[in-house]
C-alpha cells in the first residue's frame, strides 16, 4: 500500500494511506484524547461516530477542526494536537459533556473505571462553567442490566455492540437535540424487548450508563446467615481475568488464589463450574453422537446440526429471534445450571442439607447467567437451582471490600467432590472450546480408540466463524463455530434454507467467548487482553493432568452412584431443558 | 409590482404561468427540451462541462459548484448509482422549493433525467416532507404524466435511456436537510450525519455514488441546457452566476417569493422590491441564511449579494430566508429565537451542537430575563466559536451564527441587557418597566380596572401608580390609558 508522508505537532511521521489521524499520532507516541471513539483490533468491532468531538485537531488550511478518529492523512497534512485552540475547544467539549452528567461518581459503579472521569482528571477540570438543564430518565433496573440513560454520553458503543456485533437491535438511539440518548425502542424496559442480556453494551460503556446488577450485598447476607449452606461454582474464564482487578497482568492464571479467596470470604463450600462442564461434554456429547447414529443410519427426522447451549445469551437469542429452530439445539442445561440442580439435590441430600437451606452463588464471566438463573424452568417450587450469580467484576469488589490480599494468598484446591475438573472444561472458557471438549469425548465414545492428539488446534482462533471436518476414524465431523450473535445469524439462516453443512455448532455470544463475558474485567478496547486470556485458557488446560471429560474420576462416580447414564432418566429430570418460542411483537407499556 | 424589473425569474419561470397538472402546459413552455437535447447530443461529459462552465452553484445552501458535483458523481464507477432530489427544505418561513413542486414539478423531473443520463444513473429519489401534501400530490401526477408521454421510465424518448423517479417522505426534521443525513433517513435509519468522506457522490445510496442536488439548483438546470451556459454566466457576479429565489419576510411593505440576480444589493430587495419597511420605521437588520445564519446591519445595504460577500459579511446564503428587521427588534432575542430552533432540531449526535447549543440558549435566556453578566457574554463568545470548530454537520457548525452576528453588530445591545438590565428595543419582558408619569395621569382608573393582577394601585383623580413587584408586564394598562400617561423604561 501507498504510505503518506504528514508532520503531527512539528514531527514527521509516514503511514499507510487510509491510516487517521488518531492512529498516526499514537503511533509517534502522541495520545490523543478520545471519548466515542472503541475498536476491538482483530474483532472486527469498530465504533466511531465521530460524535463526542474530544478528539479534535487543527489541520492546516482546513476551515474547522478535525475529529482525529475519522480523519484520514493526507499526503503534506501538517497537524496540529495541542495549539491553543484545540485544548480550549477540547476542553470546552468535555466541559459541556460534564455539564449534562451527574456528578456522583462517589457512588457510581463505573467510578476508578469511568473514561470520562479520565478525561476529567487529564484534564484537571476543577469546574464545570456551565450550568442548566440536566436529562433526566428513569433508571431501570433489568434481570441483569441497571441502565441510568442520565449518564449516557451518547458515545454509541452498545448501540454498535447491540446492533453490528450481536444483531440484536435491542438498544439505539432514539429522540434528538438535547434529550437525545441510546436507549430501547419506544424508551421500553429492557425486559420488554429482544435484550439477550449478552452484557456486551455493559463491557464497552465508557461511563456508569450501563452497568450489572449488583448482587454482592446478597452473597453477603447469605454467608453471614449461619442457617444457611452456602456454595459457590466459579466459571472457566473467570480464572483468567479476575488477577487483572488485583494489578496482574492480563492472561494470569488465578485458579488456587480465587479458590483461597472464596473460601477466606466464607463460602462454606468451594466448587468449580468446570466440574458440570464436564458433566454437560457428558450429555450434550451423548446427545451428539445418538442424533449422529440415527442421521448415519438414514433416520430423517433427525435434527441436525447439533446447537450448543451454554451460553444464556445465545438461548435468549434464538428463543427471540429463531422460536422455529427450538427443537435444534442441544437440551443439554448450561454448566452453571446443572451444577445447581446436583447441588442442590445430590450434594444437599449428601450433607444433609435441606433444599430450602442451601444457597448456590456463581461466579461467572457473564451477565446474562444472572437472567438464565432467573428462569422459571430452573426452580423447584420456586427455589431456583442457582440462587445468585455474580460477575468477575463483583467478586473482586466482595474481596477488595473483605479486605483479603488477594496477591498473597496461598493457592488452595477446590472442595470435593464437585471441585475436580478436566483441561476438557477449562476451555469451556473461550471460542471454540466447548465444542473441542465434545469432540475429545465423542471421539473415543465412538472409536473407543485413544485419540491420537488432544488439541484441535483447527478448532481454535478468534475469527468470528469457523469451520473445520474432522476425522472420527473415517467418519467426516463437520463443525461450525461462531462467536457474537450476528455470526451465529449468519449459519442459523443457512440452517433455516437448508444449506448447512455442518453436524454441530457451536454459539458464544460474546468476542473470544466467555473470556469477554459482559462481566469481565474492563478491557477498554485493548484487544491484547482478550488475546492473554485466551492464550491462558488453553495453557491452563495443557496444565491439568485429566483432560478429557468423560475421564474426570469425579464425573464417572457421580454416573455410578447417582445419575445412571449420560442421557438417561434421571439426567434428563435434573440435566436437561427445553426452550420457548418468545418471539415478541413489542408491546408499548406505560408505567 | 413596479419594481418587477429589478427581478429575474429563472427557477420560477414557470410558476403561476402554467397548470402544473398539466404536463402539456410544460411542454408548451419548452418542457422537456433540454431532456431530450441532451439525449440527442448523446454527450453527457458535455453537458457536465456545460453546468461547470454556467457557473451554477448549489442552492440548498452549500453553494458548491454543481457541475463538479455532477463530474465527480459520473466519475466513480458503479453498477448502480442515484440522483437524488433534497426537497426537505426546512428553515423557518421558506417556501421556495415549495412554490417550485407545487408550481412546476416537472422543471425538477426534467432536470433529474438530464442528471441521471450525465453520471449514469437511472434512479431518481425525491425526499420530500410529507408536511406538502400538494407539492407530493403534483410530483405523483407529473411524474405519471411524464411516463405517458415517454419523458420518463423506459426507453425516454425511444434512445434507449431508462430513468425512474420515486418519493421518499421526510417526516420534517431539519437535519434531514444535511445530505448524509437525508440518506441515512431514506435508508431507513436514524436521520442523523456521518462524517465526510466519503461523499455521497463517492459512496451514498446504499453505498453507492449518489449525486444530490435541491429542489432550486434542478429547477435552473433545463433553461441552462436550452439557452446556453454562456447566457446563465452573463448573469450574477463573477463567482455566483444566476438568480436566487429568496422568502422576503419581517418588517417589511411586500413580503413573498422573489428571484433576483446575484449582486443584487440588499438594499434594492429590501426598499424597491421589497417596498421599505413597514409602518416607516427604521431598518435595524436583516437576517439571511435560515436559522443558521446571521443579521447584517446597514453598513452591509449596499454590499451586491453573493455566497462569498454574504459569508465574508458574517452571514450566509443559506436557502434562501430572508427576515428584515426593525428598531423594535431586540436582537438578543432574535438569537434566541433561532438557537430555540437549531437546539429542537439538532440530531443530537454529537456534543458541541446536543449540548453546546443547548447551553448557548440558556445563556441568551438568562440574559433576557436580566440575570446575565458580562462573563456570560465572554462564555457566550468563546462557546459560540467552539461549536463552530467542533461540530460534526452544517446544523451545528452554522447554528452559532445568529449569535456570533449579533454580538459583533449590536454588542452595545448585548451589553445594556446585562450592564443596565434594559432592552434598547423594550421587547424583553423581564426587562421592561411600565411606568406612568404623574403629570399625564389624570386618575381615570382605566389602567388599574384593566390590570389583570391589580397591580395599579391609586386615588381617583390622583395621578396612579404601577407596583414594579407584581406587574407582569402584559401591557393592558398601557393600551387603556387615553392620555400617554404610560410608557416603557
Amino acid at each position: 500500500m501507498d504510505n503518506i508522508k504528514l508532520t503531527i505537532d512539528h514531527k514527521e511521521v509516514s503511514v499507510p494511506k487510509g491510516t487517521t489521524i488518531l492512529k498516526a499520532a499514537r503511533e509517534i507516541g502522541i495520545d490523543i484524547p478520545t471519548l466515542c471513539h472503541f475498536e476491538l483490533a482483530g474483532m472486527n468491532i469498530h465504533n466511531h461516530p465521530g460524535g463526542c468531538r474530544i478528539c479534535v485537531v487543527e489541520v492546516e488550511g482546513r476551515r474547522n477542526l478535525a475529529p482525529a478518529c475519522v480523519t484520514e492523512c493526507m499526503d503534506g497534512m501538517v497537524v496540529k494536537t495541542n495549539s491553543i485552540r484545540v485544548l480550549n475547544s477540547r476542553r470546552t467539549v468535555l466541559e459541556l459533556i460534564l455539564s449534562d452528567h451527574p456528578a456522583d461518581c462517589l457512588v457510581c459503579a463505573k467510578s476508578g473505571n469511568c473514561e470520562l472521569q479520565a478525561l476529567a482528571i487529564r484534564f484537571g477540570v476543577r469546574e464545570i462553567p456551565f450550568q442548566g438543564e440536566q436529562s433526566s430518565y428513569k433508571v431501570e433496573v433489568s434481570p441483569s442490566i441497571v441502565r441510568d440513560m442520565n449518564k449516557c454520553v451518547m458515545c454509541r458503543r452498545c448501540e454498535t455492540m447491540c446492533n453490528d456485533f450481536q444483531t440484536v437491535g435491542a438498544l439505539s438511539a432514539i429522540e434528538r437535540g438535547f434529550p437525545a440518548v441510546v436507549s430501547t425502542a419506544f424508551n421500553q424496559k429492557l425486559s420488554y424487548s429482544n435484550c439477550t442480556f449478552c452484557g456486551q453494551c455493559v463491557a464497552v460503556c465508557p461511563v456508569g450508563a450501563l452497568v450489572e446488577v449488583d448482587h454482592t450485598p446478597k452473597i453477603i447476607r447469605a454467608i453471614s446467615d449461619e442457617k444457611k449452606t452456602v456454595v459457590v461454582q466459579v466459571a472457566p474464564a473467570v480464572r483468567v481475568a479476575l488477577g487483572e482487578e488485583f494489578g496482574m497482568k492480563p492472561g494470569s492464571i488465578v485458579t488456587g488464589k480465587l479458590t483461597a479467596a472464596l473460601k477466606a470470604l466464607g463460602f462454606d463450600y468451594v466448587f468449580d463450574t468446570d466440574w458440570s462442564a464436564d458433566l454437560t461434554i457428558m450429555e450434550e456429547g451423548t446427545e451428539l453422537i445418538d442424533r449422529l447414529t440415527r442421521h448415519l443410519k438414514g433416520d430423517k427426522d433427525v435434527k441436525l446440526p447439533l446447537l450448543t447451549s451454554c451460553c444464556p445469551a445465545w438461548v435468549n437469542f434464538f428463543e427471540y429471534h429463531f422460536p422455529d429452530l427450538k427443537e435444534i439445539p442441544s437440551t443439554a442445561k448450561s454448566p452453571q445450571q446443572m451444577f445447581g440442580a446436583i447441588a442442590k439435590s445430590f450434594f444437599a441430600d449428601k450433607i444433609g442439607v435441606k433444599r430450602e437451606d442451601m444457597i448456590v452463588v456463581s461466579v461467572m464471566p457473564c451477565l446474562a447467567k444472572k437472567y438464565e438463573c432467573a428462569r422459571d424452568e430452573f426452580k423447584v417450587n420456586g427455589n431456583p437451582d442457582v440462587d445468585f450469580s455474580i460477575s468477575t467484576r463483583e467478586l473482586a469488589t466482595l474481596i477488595k471490600q473483605a479486605n483479603i490480599d488477594f496477591n498473597s494468598l496461598e493457592e488452595t484446591p477446590f472442595d470435593s467432590p464437585l471441585g475436580e475438573s478436566t483441561g476438557a472444561a477449562v476451555i469451556f472458557g473461550t471460542t471454540g472450546g466447548v465444542i473441542e471438549a465434545a469432540v475429545r469425548t465423542a471421539y473415543e465414545v465412538i472409536t473407543k480408540k485413544q485419540l491420537p492428539k488432544i488439541d484441535f488446534t483447527e478448532l481454535r482462533g478468534l475469527e468470528g466463524v469457523r469451520s473445520a471436518t474432522i476425522d472420527v476414524d473415517g467418519l467426516p465431523l463437520n463443525i461450525g463455530i461462531a462467536h457474537g450473535l450476528s455470526n451465529a445469524r449468519r449459519l442459523l439462516n443457512d440452517i433455516k434454507e437448508g444449506k448447512s453443512q455442518f453436524h454441530a455448532i457451536e454459539v458464544m455470544a460474546c468476542p473470544g467467548g466467555c473470556i469477554d463475558g459482559g462481566g469481565q474485567p474492563l478491557h477498554h478496547g485493548n484487544s491484547d487482553i482478550i488475546k492473554a486470556r485466551w492464550e491462558a485458557i488453553y495453557e491452563a488446560d495443557r496444565n491439568m493432568p485429566v483432560r478429557k471429560s468423560h475421564e474426570n474420576p469425579s464425573i464417572k462416580e457421580i454416573y455410578k452412584d447417582f445419575l445412571g447414564e449420560p442421557c438417561g432418566h434421571k439426567s434428563h429430570e435434573l440435566l436437561h431443558t427445553h426452550y420457548f418460542d418468545k418471539a415478541k411483537v413489542i408491546e408499548i407499556k406505560l408505567d | 409590482m413596479e419594481n418587477n424589473y429589478k427581478q429575474i425569474r429563472i427557477a420560477l419561470r414557470n410558476c403561476g404561468f402554467i397548470n402544473p397538472e398539466n404536463i402539456e402546459d410544460y411542454i408548451a413552455r419548452n418542457g422537456y427540451a433540454a431532456l431530450a437535447s441532451v439525449l440527442e447530443t448523446n454527450n453527457p461529459q458535455a453537458t457536465i462541462e456545460a453546468i461547470k462552465k454556467s457557473g451554477l452553484r448549489g442552492r440548498g445552501g452549500g453553494g458548491f459548484p454543481t457541475g463538479v458535483k455532477w463530474e465527480i458523481a459520473s466519475k466513480n464507477h458503479a453498477d448502480q448509482k442515484y440522483v437524488f432530489c433534497n426537497a426537505d427544505e426546512g428553515d423557518p418561513g421558506a417556501f421556495m422549493d415549495r412554490s417550485i413542486l407545487e408550481g412546476d414539478p416537472h422543471s425538477v423531473l426534467e432536470a433529474m433525467a438530464i442528471n441521471g443520463f450525465c453520471i449514469g444513473a437511472n434512479k431518481g429519489l425525491i425526499y420530500i416532507r410529507a408536511e406538502y401534501p400538494l407539492a407530493i400530490e403534483r410530483l405523483l401526477i407529473a411524474i405519471k404524466q411524464a411516463e405517458e408521454v415517454g419523458a420518463l421510465g423506459q426507453n425516454i424518448f425511444g434512445t434507449g435511456f431508462n430513468f425512474d423517479i420515486e418519493l421518499r417522505y421526510g417526516a420534517g426534521a431539519f437535519v434531514c436537510g444535511e445530505e448524509t443525513a437525508l440518506i441515512h433517513s431514506m435508508e431507513g435509519d436514524r436521520g442523523e450525519p456521518t462524517f465526510k468522506p466519503p461523499f455521497p457522490a463517492q459512496e451514498g445510496y446504499l453505498k453507492k455514488p449518489t449525486n444530490v442536488n435541491n429542489v432550486e439548483t434542478f429547477a435552473n438546470i433545463p433553461v441552462i441546457i436550452l439557452k446556453g451556459w454562456e447566457w446563465f454566466a452573463a448573469i450574477g457576479t463573477e463567482k455566483s452566476k444566476g438568480t436566487k429565489v429568496f422568502a422576503l419576510a419581517g418588517k417589511i411593505n411586500n413580503v413573498g417569493l422573489i428571484e433576483v440576480p446575484m449582486g443584487i444589493t440588499l438594499r434594492e430587495v429590501i426598499y424597491e422590491i421589497g417596498n421599505g419597511i413597514k409602518d416607516d420605521k427604521n431598518f435595524k437588520a436583516v437576517q439571511t441564511g435560515g436559522p443558521s445564519g446571521g443579521c447584517l446591519t446597514e453598513k452591509f445595504l449596499d454590499t451586491p449579494i453573493d455566497y462569498d460577500n454574504l459569508i465574508a459579511a458574517g452571514s450566509m446564503m443559506g436557502s434562501g430566508g430572508m427576515i428584515v428587521m426593525d428598531e423594535d427588534d431586540c436582537m438578543v432575542s432574535v438569537a434566541k429565537f433561532y438557537l430555540d430552533f437549531t437546539v429542537e432540531e439538532s440530531c443530537g449526535k454529537c456534543a458541541p451542537c446536543r449540548i453546546g447549543n443547548k447551553r448557548l440558549y440558556e445563556l441568551l435566556d438568562k440574559i433576557t430575563e436580566g440575570k446575565g453578566n458580562m462573563e456570560d457574554l465572554d462564555q457566550l463568545k468563546n462557546l459560540s466559536k467552539v461549536i463552530k470548530d467542533t461540530a460534526l454537520c452544517g446544523l451545528g457548525q452554522t447554528s452559532p451564527n445568529p449569535v456570533l452576528s449579533t454580538i459583533e453588530n449590536f454588542w452595545e445591545e448585548y451589553v445594556a441587557h446585562v450592564n443596565e438590565k434594559k432592552c434598547p428595543a423594550g421587547q424583553c419582558k423581564a426587562l421592561k418597566s411600565y411606568i406612568i408619569d404623574p403629570d399625564l395621569c389624570i386618575g381615570c382608573t382605566a389602567c388599574a380596572r384593566a390590570c389583570p393582577v391589580g397591580a395599579i394601585k391609586g386615588e381617583k383623580k390622583m395621578p396612579h401608580e404601577i407596583n414594579q413587584n407584581t406587574c407582569i408586564k402584559c401591557g393592558a394598562c398601557m393600551e387603556k390609558c387615553k392620555f400617554n400617561a404610560i410608557s416603557i423604561k
